[in-house]
């Protein structure tokens, strides 16, 4: 930073070095098969320039055993470009565990995110050092796509349904944030920073300027405005189930498949309610969509998850029968 | 003297005259130059969008255009490119007119059906072009949806409509020279006795007709849900976003065949008449063409690591696309391997080969960048994934497009080009064209997203070298569009093998009679048989 022309971007999350060092095998392989080609193709062109105009060089059809070495062995070093990228790609698509939860909002032209805390921000994003930040994302609109260069993450962001990326900073600082997926008009001005700041910073930060509650309260407060409890009660009785614990558990459904209640399940549950309906229950529970915005949704999904399971209230929680299904992104597409 | 018996001579251009003449005429070497006259337009036209997209890149700031106008020129400018030039260059133009020679037949199998894809080609340019004076798009040249097919509101429908139709043109094309190569080889011409150009340009023929028609149903659905608002890709009306991209790549990823494999064979032929030799591994460079025609349609998923799709699809696609690489280096290997112990001459074609090798090997070496999916995270979507593919369309495909034209623009047209000009040509597009895209890289490693009308000040010093590579570039394609014009008229006249070359289209007059060949061809030895020449010019 600060820098009017750096030629190699700052290192500044876990994964950014592994990426690097996969980089720099990539880079000498290259290097080396272009100084190979371009000397060899130089040497022979001097060597062997036309002398007379009617020479003729001896003929050579070709050499099988060539052709298998330089075959076999680009293959190899490609296997482990391959093997060592999967290996790079693996750690960048899993979130550890104890990832702080941030959701994001992208719309043309800009990038809203939630804490978890309640704190909200545009085109910004405050996180602390040394802490995996997992992110939540989906789209109003059209296709966008969160970069932040300095930590080496992309991930597209895509309307209908969630798509996630984490990080784990290692640096404090100001980072860029670009949208990386052309979107339209302002497509180069859907750029922000990410700041990473010592953990002390952080919580003064957090403390600061909250308001509003946590995302779990504002998801409580619209869970009675939004008139859920009149159906959904805590003890579980009447003809809807309860919501306790059913976050993260196994849901059998009525055609016989099971899937995870992760956060695309709760929100097509509330969005297209007929998509996947509990087993035991009757499919009565109206469409959310246009009632709930996507922050909304967050929302009700923070507070869904505050709602830690009680010994025996969890609804359906049957044993896993038949195939269980991924908590697959592509549950919008069904029908 | 010469030039009266070259008046006297009738062959294909002074066969007939007039308007008419050209524009119904049934003969393949007339409409190769039909063709090549519509393409250079097309060229100039999405090099004059690349140049103002150049300049205004020079600041960080908007200063030339807004950003509505911004994105309409990278769309135009990659619409024009790879729909309107790079898919049908080399095969319209050079295929068009040599393939039938250069297997010893009179004409393509359907010359009519050769003809109505000129026109076609023609169609869907008007269209596209008059959305574009209409007002333009704004899609960019992949047409991402929901943005094209419910946000944007610029002239999509038009703009894919035109691509829809010249995809029939090239779906012709294709059709006609795989029915050409069965069917109408000279009596001996067999197999494995063809050009490497025929080769190269029959795999190509398969992925137009394989691919092209998936090109047409994705552009149909796109058309169906902004017409009709069926949902097929916005997920508001039901649809899934990501088909489009699988759609859309396994065509587009294909494409990057069609447009780079007839490249190299001209390479391929370049390489043996200036070194004087057999192609090394005739077998194995020809094999490689199908080899990558097929892979190529396994392998569109690595345009999508980071849309969401699962790991475990990704890691299929990553795997699988390395693959490819290994019959494209078995051609470089080839090509360099051919020169060893050869009879190397520097004219004009053999340095835009060797433009092309160098260019094609940096350009295919970073593919592999974007194959590890770890890096492809991280430059996906970036400057790094421009400059990749500039590298391979540009420095590939256009440098052997450039030196095909050298190398038979005496067959072409009767005429030698001025050999001094079109050395440093050869030098100042190779110059240019580096200093143009490889800082392209760096920016895209540092993390410069890629359709960025404006961008932060710390990458303002690489966008500047760009620029000025660009601007040397345009004097490099430039000058061989006028000393070629030149030469038509003050070019000295052409003997008909200016080269010492193998290839029957060597065998009969520059430029060639109507049917071709005065006398139907026998082919008595392999391609490329030097000695074979050597031995018949001595005799005769
Ligand atoms: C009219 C009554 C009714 C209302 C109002 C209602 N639901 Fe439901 N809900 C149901 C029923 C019945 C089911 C079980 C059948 C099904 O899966 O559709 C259900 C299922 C669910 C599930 C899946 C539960 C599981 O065990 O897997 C979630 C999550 C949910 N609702 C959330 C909500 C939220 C949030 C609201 C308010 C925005 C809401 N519901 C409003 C009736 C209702
Ligand atoms: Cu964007
Ligand atoms: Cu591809």
């Amino acid at each position: 930073m600060g820098n009017r022309f750096p030629l190699f971007p700052v290192e500044a999350s876990t994964v950014a070095p592994s990426v690097d060092h996969l980089l720099f095998y990539l880079l000498g392989v290259s290097i080396f098969f272009t100084v190979l080609i371009f000397s060899a193709i130089f040497y022979f062109a001097i060597k062997y320039r036309r002398r007379s105009e009617t020479e003729l060089p001896p003929e050579i059809h070709g050499s099988t055993k060539l052709e298998i070495a330089w075959s076999i062995i680009p293959f190899g070093l490609a296997m482990v470009m391959f093997a060592w990228g999967a290996k790079v790609y693996f750690e960048i698509e899993r979130p550890p565990d104890d990832a702080l939860d941030v959701y994001v909002v992208a719309k043309q032209w800009m990038w809203k995110l939630q804490h978890k805390e309640g704190q909200r921000e545009i085109n910004e994003l405050h996180i602390p050092l040394g802490r995996a930040v997992k992110l939540t994302m989906t789209s109003l609109d059209v296709i966008h796509s969160f970069y932040v260069p300095d930590f080496r993450t992309k991930q597209d962001v895509l309307p209908g349904r969630y798509t996630t990326t984490w990080f784990k900073p290692t640096r404090v600082g100001k980072y860029h944030l670009f949208c990386a997926e052309y979107c339209g008009t302002k497509h180069s001005g859907m750029i922000g920073w990410v700041y990473v700041m010592e953990p002390q910073d952080y919580q003064a930060w957090l403390s600061g300027g909250a308001g509003g509650g946590s995302l779990a309260e504002n998801g409580q407060k619209l869970f009675q405005e939004l008139a859920c409890d009149n159906c959904h009660h805590m003890d579980g009785h009447g003809r809807c189930p309860s919501l306790q614990g059913v976050y993260g558990s196994k849901v059998l459904l009525t055609n016989g498949q099971t899937v995870v209640a992760d956060d695309a399940y709760v929100r097509e549950s509330i969005l297209q309610p007929n998509a996947k309906v509990v087993s035991g229950y009757q499919s009565i529970m109206p469409t959310f969509q246009g009632l709930v915005t996507e922050e909304g949704v967050l929302q009700l999904i923070e507070y869904i998850k505050s709602l830690k399971t009680q010994p025996g209230a969890a609804p359906a929680a049957a044993p896993a029968r038949g195939g269980v299904q991924p908590p697959a992104g592509g549950a919008a597409a069904q029908r | 003297m010469i030039t009266a018996a070259l008046e006297e001579r009738e062959h294909y251009l002074n066969a007939s005259y007039g308007l008419k003449s050209w524009l119904l005429t049934k003969d393949h070497k007339r409409i190769a130059l039909l063709y090549l006259g519509t393409i250079t337009l097309f060229f100039a036209l999405g090099g004059l969008f690349a140049t103002m997209i150049r300049i205004e890149l020079l600041t960080p700031q908007p200063d030339l255009v807004s950003s509505e106008t911004y994105n309409k020129l990278f769309t135009m400018h990659g619409v024009i490119m790879v729909f309107l030039f790079l898919v049908p260059s080399i095969p319209a133009t050079l295929g068009n007119f040599f393939l039938p020679i250069m297997i010893g037949a009179k004409d393509l199998a359907f010359p009519k059906l050769n003809l109505l894809s000129w026109y076609l080609l023609v169609a869907g340019g008007l269209c596209t072009l008059g959305a574009m004076f209409a007002g333009g798009v704004d899609t960019g040249w992949t047409f991402y949806t929901p943005y094209s097919s419910t946000y944007s509101n610029t002239y999509v429908i038009a703009t894919a409509l035109g691509i829809f139709i010249a995809g029939f043109s090239s779906i012709l094309t294709g059709l006609n020279f795989i029915v050409t190569v069965h069917r109408m080889r000279a009596p001996g011409m067999t197999w494995f006795r063809l050009p490497l150009f025929v080769w190269s340009n029959y795999a190509t023929s398969l992925i137009m007709v394989l691919g092209t028609p998936v090109l047409a149903v994705t552009i149909l659905l796109v058309g169906c849900e902004r017409l009709f608002h069926i949902g097929i890709f916005d997920p508001a009306l039901g649809g899934d976003p990501v088909l489009f991209q699988h759609m859309f790549w396994f065509y587009s990823h294909p494409a990057v065949y069609i447009m780079v494999l007839p490249g190299m064979g001209v390479v391929s032929e370049l390489v043996a008449t200036f070194s004087r030799k057999r192609v090394f591994g005739y077998g194995f460079v020809a094999f490689s063409s199908v080899a990558i025609a097929v892979l190529g349609f396994l392998v569109w998923g690595h345009h999508l690591f980071v849309s969401g799709q699962s790991v475990y699809a990704g890691m299929v696609f990553s795997f699988l696309s390395y693959f490819v690489a290994v019959p494209s280096a078995i051609k470089v290997f080839n090509w360099t391997a051919t020169l060893y112990k050869g009879s190397i001459s520097y004219d004009t074609p053999m340095l835009y080969a060797f433009g092309f090798i160098g260019l094609f090997t940096m350009g295919g070496l970073t593919g592999l960048f974007l194959a590890a999916l770890g890096i492809d995270v991280h430059v996906t979507d970036t400057y790094f994934v421009v400059a990749h593919f500039h590298y391979i369309m540009v420095g590939g495909t256009l440098m052997a497009y450039l030196g095909g034209m050298h190398y038979w623009w005496p067959k072409m047209t009767g005429r030698m080009y001025p050999e001094g000009w079109a050395k440093l040509s050869a030098l100042v597009v190779f110059l240019g064209f580096n200093l143009t895209f490889f800082p392209q890289f760096v920016l895209g490693y540092l993390g410069m997203p890629r359709r960025y009308h404006v961008y932060p000040p710390e990458f303002q010093v690489l966008h500047v070298m760009s620029t000025a590579g660009a601007s040397v570039l345009a004097v490099g394609y430039l000058m061989p569009l006028v000393y070629f014009l030149w030469s038509l008229r003050y070019g000295k006249l052409a003997p008909a093998n200016p080269w010492g070359a193998t290839g029957l289209e060597w065998q009969t007059s520059s430029p060639p009679p109507t049917h071709n060949f005065e006398e139907p061809p026998v082919v008595t030895h392999e391609a490329y048989d030097f000695a074979a020449l050597l031995e018949e010019a001595q005799v005769g």
